[in-house]
């Protein structure tokens, strides 16, 4: 659990490791500072194989993407919608493992400076051991982990081993959320909370939902308990330029993009031709340009969140 | 939440966060409804009036011959809808209507699940929609008209292995869609906290009229029960009343596919290891770095690589034992029940038929088994017949031709 550092901010702790997190938390931070918002791509390891997939992420950091966010290939998905499914198994055809993913990253590191969040199925991490992946993690150089399919209900076994390694566990709120809820999300949320543009499944949508705006006034509303407020990255259907537009004048601090990114590698390096060098450049223009168009949407659109309030108290 | 869903280290509520709010709206009903006894005698009363309840529980002299000793079916298969589905399914439907839900949503294997929703959705004015794996939709013709008949959309799931396990991916994602109308009228003991203990409530019937009629017909407690496998409700089922009576032996039978030793087989407590999927940890067929396997069953209902938690518990503590029968087995038990006795078994049930023949030899005369015939073969006629080669039909005197087992767990 969570709860040994409740008097002290993020950084000023004594021990020798870094807060769960914190690296992302400076970065996101800094982007602020610039007042854009948050610009974070999401690709599938390995999709459709490990070497285009490192060229597309070379794309994407190139078109301005300030952290990046990873998919482990798994055989049963069911917070993804189409794109993202079949993703994963052109990924597991290629023949890729969390092992080779776990690589992945690392490499991911040596070539970029950006912090890494990993959005995973739990028996990926269960059948390595809970405390191996996280270390394994912490070592490839991941700042953070969203477990898809691990609610609070679950989350003790995965927060104490990411807590033992400097992971920082990410957590998911949206519109159906309830009040008391969203407190005990907060408390144990590190780095951002992804924000549920839509309450769905990853894929394209027309439109930015029009709920977007409330959740995001709850979850900006400074936190009851006088913990640090946590930064909303929205996802879930980000799409467009228009889209980013949107979540950022609804108040977003940031979006994802994952179906709109991984529907561009298919396009361009499908599943069956071999990627060519000429594919793969044409991918990465189509994405580096595709970036930098979303990248360039949060730029001079991020709004501070509204003051909190001065008399903070400390949880007992 | 009010429970934790789990089982020993097993089941749980293994889900994005944004299902949490319908399961824990869920539990609620189904705690409340639990005590009410409006809805009791409402169930009860389309239980025995609408859906046929109590099955018997027959004694069957063919088996019984067969095998040794004093052989009881319970008689599932005469059930409205040719299922144990339907206890469930009626059960859901009503809590349903309670929390005001419009649509009813469910994965289907056999298409049994499918069916018994699509009565149920037609009973109370509920729409229904049924995710059914591409490949079993080829191969349960029957069961797809039967629903269009009631009225469902039958959505034809073209995902992955293109069986039960990727209807009810396919079916989370539909339900995460239009949680605020859709009811998932979940379809076994397995997914996520409070399915496992709905669907076991709601099918316990079938061991509690067991119990009452072993008794009065027998004037004892059966030896032994024995149902089959794929998530696991209708063993849970028959086996619930008697978890707390150490006395009575408790036998799965798991589909052996092609045989244990070959990796077409949906013997999932057998040959699987604790995982997590579709909601709950369980035992589960997956390599090694946990992706999860295709089964294999020819019976669509038994096609799963995962098992409700419940049953993992049972195994771990050796309260229940789990034995498997193949392919080959399951039908030439299908085939020799229906010259013995002139009962259609499901070929789900058959696995039950055929692991229950092969147990000759390990019980007294005076010992009493009941195995559960948890369906009927209707749907599967086009689909057996043509995996029945004529010449393999056994002859038709009955107790002939024992099936060969090819593998057989320690007993
Ligand atoms: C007749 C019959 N028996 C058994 C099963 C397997 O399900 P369970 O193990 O949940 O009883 C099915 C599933 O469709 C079925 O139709």
């Amino acid at each position: 659990m969570s709860e040994t550092h409740p008097t002290t901010p993020a950084g000023s702790t004594s021990a020798a490791k870094q807060t769960p997190g914190q690296r992302l938390s400076a970065t996101i931070e800094a982007v602020h500072d610039r007042g854009e918002g948050v610009f974070m791509p999401f690709v599938v390891i390995g999709d459709p194989d490990l070497e285009t997939s490192m060229a597309a992420v070379d794309a994407l950091v190139a078109g301005g993407a300030d952290v990046l966010e990873f998919g482990f290939p798994f055989s049963d998905p069911p917070a993804d919608g189409p794109v993202i499914q079949a993703a994963d198994l052109r990924a597991l055809a290629a023949g890729v493992t969390p092992s080779d993913c776990l690589r992945f990253l690392a490499e991911v590191k040596r070539r970029h400076d950006v912090p890494v969040v990993l959005l995973i199925y739990y028996n990926l991490i269960l059948q390595r051991g809970l405390d191996r992946f996280c270390a394994e993690a912490e070592a490839a150089g991941v700042d953070a982990v969203l477990a898809a399919d691990v609610p609070l209900e679950e989350l003790t076994p995965l927060e104490t081993a990411a807590a033992a390694h400097g992971v920082a566990n990410v957590l998911i709120a949206s519109a159906l959320t309830s009040a008391e809820r969203l407190a005990q999300i907060r408390a144990r949320c590190g780095g951002f909370l992804y924000t549920v543009a839509r309450v769905g499944i990853t894929g394209e949508q027309r439109a930015v939902s029009s709920s977007l705006s409330t959740v995001l006034d709850r979850l900006r509303a400074p936190d009851p308990s006088g913990r640090p407020r946590l930064p909303a990255l929205v996802g879930f259907g980000i799409s467009t330029p228009a889209h980013v537009s949107a979540a950022m004048a609804a108040g977003a601090d940031g979006v994802i993009c994952g179906s709109a990114i991984v529907r561009r590698i298919a396009e361009h390096c499908p599943a069956g031709s071999p990627p060519t060098a000429d594919r793969v450049a044409a991918m990465q223009r189509s994405l580096t340009d595709f970036v930098a168009a979303m990248k360039a949407a949060t730029q001079g659109a991020w709004r501070p969140p509204p003051q909190a309030s001065t008399n903070r108290h400390v949880q007992p | 939440m009010q429970l934790t869903g789990k089982f020993g280290p097993y089941g749980g509520c293994f889900v994005s966060e944004l299902l949490i709010p319908a399961l824990t709206e869920l539990e609620a009903a189904w705690l409340d409804a639990r005590d009410d006894d409006a809805f009791r005698a409402e169930l009860s009363h389309l239980l025995s009036q609408w859906a046929g309840r109590p099955t018997p529980l027959y004694a069957s002299p063919a088996l019984s011959a067969d095998i040794g000793c004093r052989v009881f079916l319970k008689r599932e298969d005469l059930l409205h809808g040719g299922a144990h589905k339907t206890n469930n399914t009626i059960a859901q439907a009503l809590l349903a209507k309670r929390m005001g839900r419009t649509r009813l949503i469910a994965e289907t294997g056999a298409g049994q699940h499918g069916v018994a929703t699509a009565m149920a959705g037609a009973l109370l004015g509920l729409q229904v929609k049924v995710f059914m794996g591409a490949k079993d939709v080829a191969r349960q013709q029957p069961n797809v008209r039967r629903m269009e008949l009631f009225g469902a959309e039958v959505v034809s799931v073209e995902a992955g292995s293109r069986s039960l396990k990727d209807a009810i991916n396919e079916t989370l994602r539909y339900w995460t869609e239009t949680v605020a109308d859709s009811f998932y009228v979940f379809g076994t003991v397995a997914g996520p906290h409070p399915y496992p203990s709905i669907v076991r409530d709601f099918q316990r019937i079938i061991g509690e009229e067991t119990r009452t009629q072993v008794l009065a017909q027998a004037g004892r407690l059966p030896t032994a029960i024995m149902a089959c496998v794929g998530g696991g409700s209708n063993a849970m089922g028959i086996f619930a009343d008697f978890v707390d009576t150490p006395d009575v032996l408790l036998i799965g039978v798991e589909p052996a596919g092609h045989g244990l030793d070959t990796d077409a087989h949906g013997a999932t407590l057998t040959k699987g290891r604790p995982g997590c999927v579709h909601g709950s940890i369980s035992y589960l067929l997956q390599d090694e770095a946990g992706q999860v396997l295709e089964a294999h069953s020819i019976s669509a209902g038994l096609d799963y690589p995962g098992v409700g938690p419940e049953h993992a518990w049972l195994k771990d503590q050796g309260r229940a034992t789990y034995e498997s029968a193949t392919d080959a087995e399951a039908l030439s038990a299908f085939a020799w029940l229906c010259r013995a006795e002139g009962i259609l078994p499901a070929l789900e049930s058959s696995h039950a038929i055929a692991a229950a023949r092969a147990s000759r030899g390990r019980w007294q005369a005076d010992d009493v088994l009941v195995v559960n015939l948890s369906g009927r073969g209707d749907k599967d006629l086009a689909h057996a017949m043509a995996a029945l080669d004529a010449d393999t039909l056994p002859p038709k005197e009955t107790g002939a031709s024992p099936s060969q087992r090819a593998s057989r767990s320690p007993s």
